[in-house]
């Protein structure tokens, strides 16, 4: 008869207990989300390497809320509503920000009330347009031209350019299973550039994988990066 | 009865409040030292000053800080394989965080510039021993401040212990961080200003000398300089206001001032250091400079330890060989082959290790370590080859049987037996040290680390451990500073003079000459002569060559063994060299060894340096208490 007293005690704590547990905050519900673009264009970056920074003034202490920017180029973050400035860390991205004026230098404003779209402008050292690619035979070939856009005294050279093939949707520098890089010394005309990479054995053995183009800027961390896209071998 | 009791009771109790007076309450405490007794006495100032020796950071150590044990520190940066279970992901993963290497510790700081406030005041210590100690902290808080810069860049340079009022505003408390070069230009000056109190003994190797803050001083200058010289490579790597960055008009100063250094312990001034040289087998004599304690020369300042002292360290018995471990464990350290490459012939030219010819066709070795004949004697005090021994016994690091139709025999155990074709009794198929694949303790790169393990019995158990040293500041890296210096001064022959004092130490008896000695030379003599001791960071970050040696591309076995000498050879993934013996009866080759390059089944990532990682991310939490901080660039 005690221990079942004392049972019924413990297991009616704990409900009490388990009722207190319940959170006394709301969560975030509001959505900020977005594309790193240059004239409405998306800009392809490597996965998990580019990121966004959200700062909330007004709460003491400021750390930042990192929002990471997908191999899209499109971010979101889940947040409170209120005021925050959005930033891009100096010296990341394959692209320059761009100055609005004196003051706000190139930190955007976003008042937040539900969910947003807010797409972040930025100057790219380059774009890589029309990148097509073709696979067969155990290759996969690329072709693509690659657009100037900074030009001038902040104008950057290209290091080299690099076609890079995975098993999966993720195809960056870390994680790849091919990769063919031309120097720039070998980019002979921006406008004509075309790469070939062979597909290793792949296991367990699959048809496609997926492909994509990377520009390394000279100087620059992050390297810009064409869409994915899947190949049939 | 009960009324009695009371009443006694209470009588007690009154009693006692009686003795309840001032000199009861009013003892001195039993565990704490007051400052004046601390400060009046000579040994209790000491034992001070031991502590803060004590909190002396290295970034390669044999000490588990933060739970990351010691061997991690020194086996980083695909020298080597990591041959323990839990930690393959080191391999897997494509770089290093931001916040990796990070140190902010003002607290250390703050104790050190109060120990130098009250030592200051106190009246009652020798003159002499007064100075020395005095000497001894400012060193101390010198070291850590070039500790800091290498990591961070410049940092507020705090030389009084602060203290805060209570008013309500800490902003007098928050100093905004030097320059890069202010740093460098403090740990300078502080050698300098000091070296007069030290003592020049060449037998005291745990407390600071004339020659260690020497070493530190031309350690310091040379890597001011190579920031200012080679800063130009990495243009996003600085910061406008000097915190990160140094102008490259400043590089010459700076190694005019490293040259001096270096060149004040080379020639005697400040006691006779020199070369080790006692031993007859070379790489036994590159491997006694971590261990042998009595007399020896060549090093200068060394983090000492004692057996049965309470300071000991298990560095032996994480990486001793596995087979006839003292414990069950061992073998933690696997250099890489990408590392065992990196070691010249002794004719000076670099070579692959020769596994097959020409043709294509597997060379075929006699003794297992042959393939490893007429090169560098350093590789083999660096790098514990099959077929050598370890406190008497021989590793028995071998892969498998590979039979005359080219089918391999191996198991996957340590000593693991199997069948042979033709015979009728199993027998041992694979070493009892490995290398198996994804076996934790085996040389899966088929190596073993040998540099700073102790071969004294008992070394490797958990109840004993070991005192070797860790060396800091050791008289070949005083001489490889000052060839680097004297070649970015153009003095070629100086520099050759004394890279080949280094090299023939290591049998390489041909001397370079002036004309030989590049940059390449420099960044490859380091980089074999002080593998493994916490140097190989450093000087990819000072030389802003880290970021091209790790850039996060796989390397190919076919790009492995190529430009071997080259500065910024890529160096992302560790490879391991794995031998088998030839069982083909009849055959001439059989019995005999033959060796493959292999990759490692663990290894998928590829290390990417980021220009982020060259100076370590500062915590939002120093910005949030100190808004002047400069945030460091490319975080």
């Amino acid at each position: 008869m005690k221990v079942t007293v004392q049972l019924l005690t413990i297991f009616l704590l704990g409900f009490v207990m388990l009722s207190c547990s319940k959170d006394n905050f709301t969560d975030p519900k509001s959505t900020l989300t977005g594309q790193i673009v240059y004239n409405g264009e998306p800009i392809g970056v490597e996965f998990n390497q580019v990121r966004l920074q959200l700062w909330q003034p007004g709460f003491g202490k400021l750390a930042p809320i990192d929002a990471p920017v997908d191999q899209d180029g499109s971010y979101s973050a889940l947040l409170f509503n209120g005021n925050y400035k959005l930033v891009v860390p100096s010296g990341r991205g394959p692209f320059r920000t761009i100055q609005q004026d004196a003051s706000k230098k190139d930190t955007l404003y976003v008042a937040l009330s539900g969910n947003q779209t807010l797409d972040v402008e930025v100057q790219p050292y380059y774009m890589i347009r029309n990148a097509s690619f073709n696979g067969g035979e155990g290759k996969v070939a690329a072709t693509l031209k690659l657009e100037k856009i900074i030009t001038g005294v902040n104008a950057k050279d290209v290091e080299h350019v690099s076609l890079f093939i995975n098993k999966t949707n993720f195809v960056s520098r870390a994680t790849n299973i091919g990769v063919a890089d031309l120097n720039a010394a070998d980019l002979k005309d921006l406008n004509a550039i075309s790469l070939t990479v062979s597909v290793p054995a792949l296991v367990p053995a699959q048809d496609y994988v997926f492909a994509r183009v990377g520009v390394k800027i000279k100087d620059v961390e992050d390297m810009v990066f064409s869409p994915v896209q899947k190949i049939d071998l | 009865m009960k009324k009695i009791f009371y009443i006694l009771l209470i009588g007690v109790l009154t009693l006692n409040w009686g003795c309840d007076d001032d000199a009861f309450l009013n003892r001195p405490p039993t565990n704490i030292l007051t400052d004046a007794q601390i400060w009046n006495s000579e040994e209790q100032v000491l034992s001070v000053l031991g502590d803060l020796y004590n909190r002396y950071v290295d970034i390669a150590t044999f000490k588990t800080i933060n739970d990351i044990p010691g061997w991690t520190t020194i086996g980083d940066f695909n020298e080597a394989f990591w041959s323990e279970a839990g930690r393959y992901n080191a391999f897997q993963n494509s770089g290093w965080d931001v916040r990796s290497w990070a140190a902010w510790d003002y607290g250390y700081i703050r104790e050190m510039n109060l120990f130098i406030q009250k030592c200051t005041a106190a009246e009652k210590l020798d003159p002499g021993v007064k100075a020395r100690f005095l000497a001894e902290a400012r060193f101390l808080r010198a070291s850590y401040y070039f500790e800091l810069v290498k990591r961070m860049g410049g940092v507020p340079l705090i030389l009084e212990p602060l203290t805060y009022d209570f008013s309500g505003d800490p902003s007098y408390l928050q100093h905004p961080r030097a320059k890069e070069s202010e740093i460098y230009d403090f740990v300078i000056s502080e050698a300098e200003a000091i070296k007069a109190d030290l003592p020049a003994n060449v037998g005291e190797k745990s407390r600071a000398t004339k020659a260690a803050a020497l070493a530190m001083e031309a350690r310091a200058a040379l890597y001011a300089a190579s920031i200012a010289k080679y800063g130009v490579n990495t243009p996003s790597v600085a910061l406008p206001g000097g915190e990160v960055g140094i102008p490259a008009s400043m590089a010459q100063g700076y190694y005019t001032k490293a040259l001096a250094a270096a060149k004040a312990i080379i020639d005697g001034s400040v006691g006779a250091y020199g070369l080790y040289t006692k031993k007859p087998d070379l790489s036994e004599n590159f491997a006694s400079i971590f261990y042998d304690k009595a007399n020896n020369p060549e090093v200068i300042f060394v983090e000492d330890y004692k057996l049965q002292s309470g300071k000991v360290h298990y560095f032996t018995g994480w990486n001793q060989p596995r087979y006839g471990a003292e414990e069950e464990e061992g073998g933690r350290i696997n250099p890489s082959l990408n590392f065992v490459e990196a070691f010249e012939k002794l004719d000076n030219t670099f070579a692959p290790i020769p596994t097959v010819n020409a043709a294509g066709t597997p060379l075929y070795y006699d003794n297992q370590v042959d393939i490893f004949a007429g090169r560098d004697a350093r590789l083999a005090g660096t790098v514990m080859l099959p077929g050598t021994t370890f406190k008497g016994r021989a590793v028995d690091i071998w892969a498998g049987f590979q039979l005359g139709n080219g089918t391999i025999v191996s198991g996957d155990d340590r000593g693991a037996q199997k069948t042979l074709p033709g015979k009728t009794v199993p027998e041992q198929v694979v070493g009892f040290d490995g290398p198996i694949d994804g076996f934790e303790f085996t040389a899966q790169t088929g190596f073993y680390l040998r540099k700073y393990l102790d071969p004294v019995v008992g070394s490797g158990q958990r109840g004993v451990n070991s005192e070797v040293w860790l060396v800091r500041y050791r008289f070949a890296e005083v001489l490889l500073n000052a060839a680097e210096a004297a070649f970015h001064l153009g003095q070629l022959p100086v520099a050759a003079e004394y890279m080949n004092m280094v090299r023939a130490r290591a049998g390489l008896v041909t001397p370079l000459k002036a004309a030989d000695i590049n940059f390449d030379r420099i960044v490859h003599e380091r980089r074999v002569e002080l593998a493994f001791e916490g140097h190989y960071l450093y000087d990819m970050k000072r030389w802003r060559i880290a970021h091209q040696i790790m850039d996060g591309n796989a390397i190919s076995q076919a790009e492995l063994s190529k430009d071997l000498g080259k500065a910024t050879k890529r160096n992302t993934q560790p490879y391991g060299l794995w031998s088998y013996k030839i069982y083909n009866p009849g055959s001439p080759t059989n019995g005999k060894w033959i060796y493959k390059v292999t990759r490692l089944s663990r290894v998928t990532g590829a290390d990417r340096f980021q220009l982020g990682n060259y100076y370590s991310y500062i915590s939002d939490d120093v910005v949030n208490n100190n808004p002047k901080i400069v945030r460091n660039p490319n975080h």
